[in-house]
């Protein structure tokens, strides 16, 4: 099997993807109700991607003392809630997972 | 605000998220090669496929000698979930002529997107209008397409053996809590995160990343029902 072919074929799939609602937009009516699930997409998919990060360890959810990273992500949800600043969560986030690496 | 400063804003808003795609990339180099792509296809792949876990499979496929169809397939369900961000954004580019739909839809990915959609969404609100959405979702395109580029050609020159894990591959679900937790501003919202969540845990193991797509459909609907459930209560 040719892989530049096969690299082609994912390419154009995974651009139509992304292509798809741009390009239908203006080009049909989508009923009301998919208007409204629109807002929540930002936060349904992001945080459907951050949470296994963080409550998985291989596979398995650990909530213990043996899963930093946990532990670092929620120093760093409380962190942005009250400061809605980047670069702190990030900064407070990475120093939590240091430091209980450490003690860990 | 001009093109330029809307452009730099996008820039900006992607910067953090670079630390964490920086050893994911390099790890794809790594991973591409030792699958037996050649160097040249495994680059190539990072600006044909352009999708980080997407190519991770993809390297394994090829790798375990899978068909086609079944790889093109896999890569589909995997990325399946861009399709939600390209709705979510095509009504801020209904506007634009072809060619620029094209381009942002080519740069869609998930750090793009998430570093994009709180100015994105500030900008639609600004009555003035005059925030171009574009230049910031090609700024943050960008930005993460030439730094993939870069951290996937160094995987691919320098890496015969994986990096040291120093974790820095954690930045990116820090940045996504960065983005996502200040954006919980209902009950509804904070809900549909956690259905969202919820879901995506629970079905981590199901092959293809289906469970991520499942859980943010899980997330969507939660929120709408619940904020329409609100809506018609305070009536």
């Amino acid at each position: 099997m040719n892989i530049w072919w096969l690299m082609i074929l994912c390419g154009l799939v995974t651009f139509l993807i992304r292509y798809s609602f741009i390009a239908a937009e203006g080009h049909f009516q989508p009923p009301s109700w998919f208007r409204r699930l629109l807002p929540f997409v930002p936060i349904a998919a992001l945080t459907a991607l951050t949470m296994p990060e963080l409550l998985l360890v291989q596979g398995e959810i650990l909530l213990g003392g043996d899963n930093p990273r946990l532990w670092a992500g929620m120093v760093a949800i409380a962190v942005a809630a009250v400061w809605r600043n980047t670069l702190l969560t990030i900064g407070c986030g990475f120093l939590a997972l240091f430091v209980l690496q450490q003690s860990g | 605000m001009k093109a330029g400063a809307a452009f730099s804003l996008g820039l900006r808003s992607v910067a953090p998220i670079l630390l964490g795609v920086a050893p994911f990339g390099l790890i794809y180099g790594v991973v591409a090669l030792q699958s037996g792509i050649p160097p040249l296809a495994a680059m190539a792949m990072s600006s044909i496929v352009f999708a980080g876990s997407a190519q991770f499979l993809l390297a394994q496929l090829v790798g375990a000698g899978a068909p086609l169809l079944l790889s093109a397939g896999a890569v589909g369900l995997v990325n399946l979930r861009h399709a939600l961000y390209s709705a979510s954004v095509a009504p801020m580019l209904a506007h634009l002529p072809q060619r620029w739909k094209v381009l942002l839809a080519y740069l869609l990915t998930d750090e793009a997107y998430a570093a994009a959609i709180p100015h994105l969404l500030a900008a639609g609100s600004d009555s003035s209008k005059s925030a171009p959405a574009h230049w910031i979702l090609f700024g943050s395109g960008i930005g993460l397409w030439a730094s993939w580029q870069l951290a996937t050609l160094a995987g691919v020159l320098i890496g015969t053996q994986l990096p040291p894990n120093l974790g820095l591959d954690f930045a990116l679900p820090l940045t996504f809590i960065a983005i996502v937790v200040p954006m919980i501003q209902s009950p509804a919202l904070l809900l549909a995160a956690l259905a969202a969540g919820a879901t995506a845990v629970a079905l981590a193991a199901l092959p293809y990343k289906v469970g991520l797509f499942v859980g943010a459909l899980a997330g969507l609907v939660v929120g709408a029902v619940l904020s329409e459930a609100m809506r018609s209560k305070r009536k």
